[in-house]
């Protein structure tokens, strides 16, 4: 009762004032990176209404209010209404498409007088909540039913599901950052890796198709290389079996020096049925010594090795069974290729704003390339372009450091929770962060294809800005209350 | 609770995840902001102008390959105000002509948000719209003096012949609809306004390109980007050669000077428009260049109303032209048969109704019916059919197979002619005697008068040319369509299908021998052209509002026709007076290209005369083609008998004696019954 009385002085002593401080320097930065890249010579007031950082700035000024009351209210509140919460939200997802606005055919905007807001945002702590509600139950383990695997996935997929309905694809895929969530409590790292592969063999098998190497399409090429590559690592790292893999590596590195001189020569080499005999030779390999051994991991990194290799060829057959246009709606679907008629070249253009920025940048409201409006979404999506540009290496870098530095920071919070219910929440907000800072970053410097979700705490949008500042402050409550809170 | 430490080491992996995507993406930013100098090239403030290269509209050619329309080039002041520096303003504002005032006018017009939403000061934005080449010259020379400044190309049209506005019609600027509902068009492009340069709007104006300059921080055009690359191409517009002939166009138009109606003139074999004047008309260089807007006001606020294209707008009622459609229906419908002889005793006289005739031998058939266009005949065929309860049940359903015989021969509804804004036209239909009258209330005589192409029949100078010609090709028709072909396009198979109406062809020979009878010793008399067998129909229209309409279809020759045509003329009285020697010329100068000498005095008199139209009245509506959707109703029954709006100045005033009838049909059926001479109408 008296620890009770005194949560307001206690709270303040145990936040963990290092994630504030990261987040006040965020939105702090975040509203003059708006200002810089929607600024325009005759405008002159950052605080301005008119302006989208002024705007930002009263979004901004709801959120700190926001914070205090999330603060305030008991951190138990949230693991007993985490259901109601999800319900609540799901229904307001599902309601959203019916009654919001099309704004450049999505859905998902609904207005309140002046201002709209974008419930996807804020489903993301909803569906943190209950995910760590349904983990916190009692005796629940993950891998001990696979009736538990089902419920964590109802929890998930909903929301992608209802914001997939809303035409919101960008906000839909953050949902599928939670099966980090889930492998942090006991789900196999290999579904994780599978996707990654998948993934991977698909973006490079559809986007390389330039005839490369010993008559094979470069991206196939490089795809085999990583497949042997996969069965090499899997059975050194994975099983950590020496003598396999020593094997492998005198088999391909052989390989490889006969291919080479051949190649010197100027001797034909029919590309595909060697390079695809090797790996096959190899699976067979490895698959006899997991027989014999009895291993099951060689086993696993047999299977990995084949399905890759079956996965990469039925990409190809089904992308070129599509009629060309069909492939090129796909290919500017997952943002290999951008539609031209639409915002034409903004990867480049970003490219080349943040390459024009240098080690210190041009400076504050100097960028050129970021104002000419080449970029599209350059105060929301494409925010860090701006400050690539005019911040240079230095400001990009720290940055990128900010983000590495919170999300490792809600890692270590997330592993200090006294509670199962602490920790997946904790989790989950890890993992959103580190979605959005791969995806977002990485489409502004053409690494990932693009998809529309914003930097979180940069990017112009009170959505957004609340819905990370919610899912933040929670876990903040939570952990204030970790010495507290005794089970 | 207890921790599951082996678990608790996948934290590593999740963390080490992220610290080797940051590791990547720093070395990424690295590569991009230092290492790799090429982003830099294009940096160091270069940046890129994105320039819209604007086609060349597509060219508009007659039937004959003349070039009617073509382009003419016409160059905007354009600045990019963040690249604007100091200038001269006082060099700036000789060069254009321009007052400092006005200039400093522009400039905040240009970035008034609410003038011009689409203002940035980073973007090319319009300082003057259209300069004229001299000082497109002027200022040319001396840009270099005027940083931020660029001329922009645009194409703007022009017009070899003063002649077809209507069908031609023009180019505008864009407005705010057309861009929401077309995401090709951004503001200050150009659109096709009315005409041709409307209905083929998408194969004129072909395709935008863009071209990708780069330009250093002073704005100075360094390039090309990766030397054109990325550009892409504009496309030019496609060619449309038109069937109009543009000689017989002007011939037509000269005819109509000072006169308000129509001629349209069809090829019957191929549904092609040769020529469709409506009159009053207007040169179509008033719309071009910077004094379009004040102009088109100026022809909006004209009371003959000019933009309005009586040729296929304008709902008259067809008059006696209508009666051939009469005579082919009642012989398919077996109504009558080439001998069946109607009496007419100066009239049709029954059921205490009369519609006047004037004198002819009675009684008489068909054929001899239409040379000397009998109301009488053409009322009693309409009451046989219609009250034929023996073979219809009811006059409703008596009345909707006539309807659909009209409707089959491309009456009441929009032919599909390829100009925006047809009107249809206005057959009735069962139900809307049913309601006017109550069911079952109504009969031939009630109606009498659509049986004469009067009463509720309206029909566009269009319809009644597409008559003609159907009756030219002796029982089908092609939609009657402007263009002939389109460059590197098929032409859409709806102007090569034939429409064949539910009559059977044969009637057709008879109803065209009856118009040949009309011009050798009928009423269309002045019609015949030395040389060539004309057929013609002449039409009285009464007109509520005023002096009657007059009306002329025909085609020539008798034998495998060349032309047919339709001439309307509002308030110009008989058929004979206006319609008739109109239509007659158009054919003759459309098939000898000459007038022949004994006609020249027809065709002098005819260009000379025009007719005068009063202003309009404050209350009534503009003119009679603006009251042509009007419902029949008691309302206006007094104005019939008003004074007439309108007189003919070479004649004396005829007086009229329109009077409503007891039926209550007041606006429309109280003018109604007039056949092509004086008409007195009675009832008891």
């Amino acid at each position: 009762m008296i620890q009770q009385r005194n949560s307001g002085a206690s709270i303040l002593r145990n936040i963990d004032w290092i994630t504030v401080l990261l987040y006040l320097l965020m939105v702090a930065a975040g509203v003059v990176s708006i200002y810089a890249a929607s600024y325009d010579f005759d405008q002159a007031n950052m605080f301005s209404a008119n302006e989208f950082s002024g705007k930002q700035v009263r979004w901004i000024g709801l959120s700190f209010l926001l914070g205090l009351v999330i603060l305030l209210i008991d951190s138990r509140m949230y693991e007993t209404y985490a259901f109601p919460i999800y319900v609540v939200v799901m229904l307001l997802l599902l309601i959203t498409p019916y009654v919001a606005h099309d704004i450049k055919g999505s859905r998902s905007w609904i207005s309140f007088g002046s201002m709209s807001l974008q419930p996807a945002e804020f489903a993301k702590f909803a569906t943190a909540l209950a995910l760590a509600k349904l983990f916190s139950g009692y005796h629940f383990i993950l891998n001990a039913k696979f009736s538990n695997y089902v419920k964590a996935l109802v929890i998930i997929l909903l929301p992608i599901v209802l914001i997939l309905n809303q035409n919101e694809t960008g906000s839909a895929l953050t949902f599928m950052s939670l099966f980090f969530v889930l492998y942090r409590e006991g789900m196999s790292g290999l579904v994780l890796f599978a996707a990654l592969v998948s993934v991977v063999i698909f973006v490079v098998v559809v986007k390389f198709t330039d005839v490369g190497i010993m008559g094979i399409p470069s991206g196939e090429f490089a795809i085999m290389v990583m497949i042997a590559l996969i069965i090499i690592t899997m059975s050194f790292i994975y099983d950590k079996h020496l003598t396999v893999t020593r094997n492998l590596v005198l088999g391909y590195a052989s390989l490889a020096i006969v291919l080479v001189v051949l190649g010197l020569c100027h001797v034909d080499i029919p590309g595909m049925p060697v390079m695809l005999g090797a790996i096959i030779a190899a699976c067979l390999y490895v698959a006899f010594e997991a027989i014999r051994l009895r291993r099951r991991k060689l086993f696993i990194a047999t299977a990995t090795g084949l399905l890759s290799v079956v996965f990469m060829f039925s990409v190809n057959i089904a992308f070129n069974y599509l009629q060309p246009h069909q492939q090129q709606r796909v290919l500017v679907a997952v943002g290999i290729v951008e539609d031209l008629r639409g915002a034409g070249y903004n990867v480049n253009q970003s490219k080349i704003a943040i390459g024009s920025g240098g080690f210190w940048g041009k400076g504050f409201l100097n960028g050129t390339q970021t104002k000419l409006k080449y970029v599209p979404e350059q105060h929301t999506d494409f925010i860090f372009c701006t400050i690539g540009e005019e911040e240079g290496f230095a400001g990009a870098l720290a940055v990128t450091l900010m983000f590495l530095i919170l999300i490792l920071r809600i890692i270590t919070l997330a592993e200090r929770q006294p509670t199962t219910f602490g920790r997946v929440y904790a989790y989950c907000v890890a993992s959103y962060l580190i979605f959005h800072f791969c995806i977002n970053i990485g489409m502004v410097i053409g690494l990932c294809p693009v998809i529309g979700i914003p930097l979180p705490f940069f990017s112009y949008g009170g959505s957004s800005l609340w819905g990370f500042t919610i899912l933040l402050f929670i876990l903040l409550r939570i952990d204030a209350n970790r010495k507290i809170v005794r089970r | 609770m207890r921790k599951n430490y082996n678990l608790e080491k996948r934290k590593y992996v999740i963390g080490a995840f992220v610290a080797i995507v940051a590791a990547i993406f720093i070395f990424r930013l690295f590569d991009l902001q230092i290492h790799d100098s090429t982003y830099k090239q294009s940096a160091d403030s270069n940046a890129f102008l994105k320039k819209t290269v604007y086609p060349s509209r597509g060219l508009i050619y007659d039937r004959d390959s003349t070039l009617v329309v073509y382009n003419q080039p016409a160059y905007d002041v354009m600045l990019i105000p963040r690249d604007v520096q100091e200038f001269d303003t006082l060099d700036f504002c000789q060069t254009l002509n321009l007052t400092r005032a006005q200039l400093l006018k522009r400039l905040s017009d240009m970035r008034d948000k609410r003038l011009n939403p689409g203002y940035s000061s980073y973007t090319p934005q319009r300082l003057i719209a259209q300069l004229s080449s001299e000082d497109y010259g002027r200022l040319q020379e001396k840009l270099y003096r005027f940083p931020g400044f660029f001329i922009q190309k645009r194409i703007l049209r022009q017009y070899a012949f003063p002649t077809g506005a209507n069908i031609l019609g023009n180019i505008r600027e864009v407005n705010r609809t057309d861009i929401e509902r077309d995401p090709y068009y951004a503001a200050g492009d150009y659109t096709g306004d009315l005409g041709v340069e409307k209905s083929y709007e998408a194969y004129l104006r072909g395709e935008k390109g863009t071209e990708i300059l780069i330009r250093d921080a002073r704005g100075r055009i360094q390039g090309r980007y990766e030397n054109g690359a990325r550009d892409i191409e504009a496309v030019s517009g496609r060619d449309l050669y038109l069937s109009i002939d543009v000689k017989l166009q002007q011939y037509a138009e000269s005819l109509m000077v000072g006169k308000r109606g129509a001629v349209v003139a069809i090829e019957p074999a191929t549904g092609e428009i040769l020529c469709m004047v409506s009159s009053p008309t207007y040169d179509p260089r008033l719309l071009v260049g910077r004094q379009r807007g004040a102009n088109y006001s100026k022809l909006t606020k004209d009371p003959a109303v000019p933009l309005f294209d009586r040729a296929l707008m304008a709902a008259y009622p067809p008059g006696s032209t209508f009666k051939p459609t009469q005579g082919l229906i009642f012989l398919q419908e077996g109504i009558i048969n080439l001998q069946t002889a109607y009496p007419c005793y100066h009239g049709y006289i029954n059921g205490g109704l009369r519609v006047g005739c004037h004198a002819h031998g009675s009684p008489l058939p068909l054929k001899p019916a239409l040379q000397t266009s009998c109301n009488a005949f053409f009322c009693w065929g309409f009451k046989a059919m219609i009250d034929k309860r023996s073979k219809y049940g009811s006059s409703a359903n008596a009345f909707e197979i006539w309807k659909n015989h009209l409707v089959s021969m491309g009456y009441g509804y929009k032919l599909g002619v390829d100009l925006p804004s047809e009107s249809r036209g206005f057959i009735p239909n069962a139900k809307f005697y049913d309601r006017f009258y109550s069911e079952g209330h109504w009969s031939a005589n009630t109606i009498i008068s659509v049986s004469i192409g009067q009463g509720e029949i309206l029909s566009t100078p269009l319809q009644i040319a597409n008559l003609s010609a159907t009756i030219a090709n002796r029982g089908y028709y092609i939609t009657p369509h402007i263009v002939r072909s389109i460059q590197d396009t098929v032409m859409p198979a709806e102007f090569i299908e034939k429409h064949i109406p539910t009559v059977d062809a044969h009637w057709y020979n008879d109803v065209a021998e009856g118009m040949h009878m009309a011009v050798l010793g009928g009423t269309c008399r002045r019609a015949a052209i030395p040389g060539i067998e004309v057929c013609g129909k002449t039409g009285t229209a009464q007109n509520p509002h005023g002096q009657d309409h007059s009306a002329f279809m025909g085609f020539a020759p008798y034998e495998n026709p060349k032309i047919a045509v339709c001439a309307y003329i509002e308030g110009g009285g008989w058929g004979a007076t206006y319609g008739v020697p109109i239509g007659s010329l158009v054919m003759e100068k459309y098939l000898n290209r000459t007038i022949s000498p004994a006609r020249k005095g027809m065709e002098e008199q005819m260009m000379n005369m025009s007719v005068y139209y009063a202003p309009p009245k404050p209350k009534p509506a503009k003119s009679d083609t603006d009251k042509a959707k009007k419902k029949p109703g008691k309302k206006k029954a007094e104005k019939t008998q008003s004074k007439p709006d309108s007189s003919i100045t070479s004649r004396p005033k005829a007086s009229l004696s329109a009077q409503k009838l007891a039926s209550g049909l007041a606006d429309r059926l109280g003018a109604v019954f007039a056949p092509d001479s004086t008409s007195t109408v009675s009832n008891k």
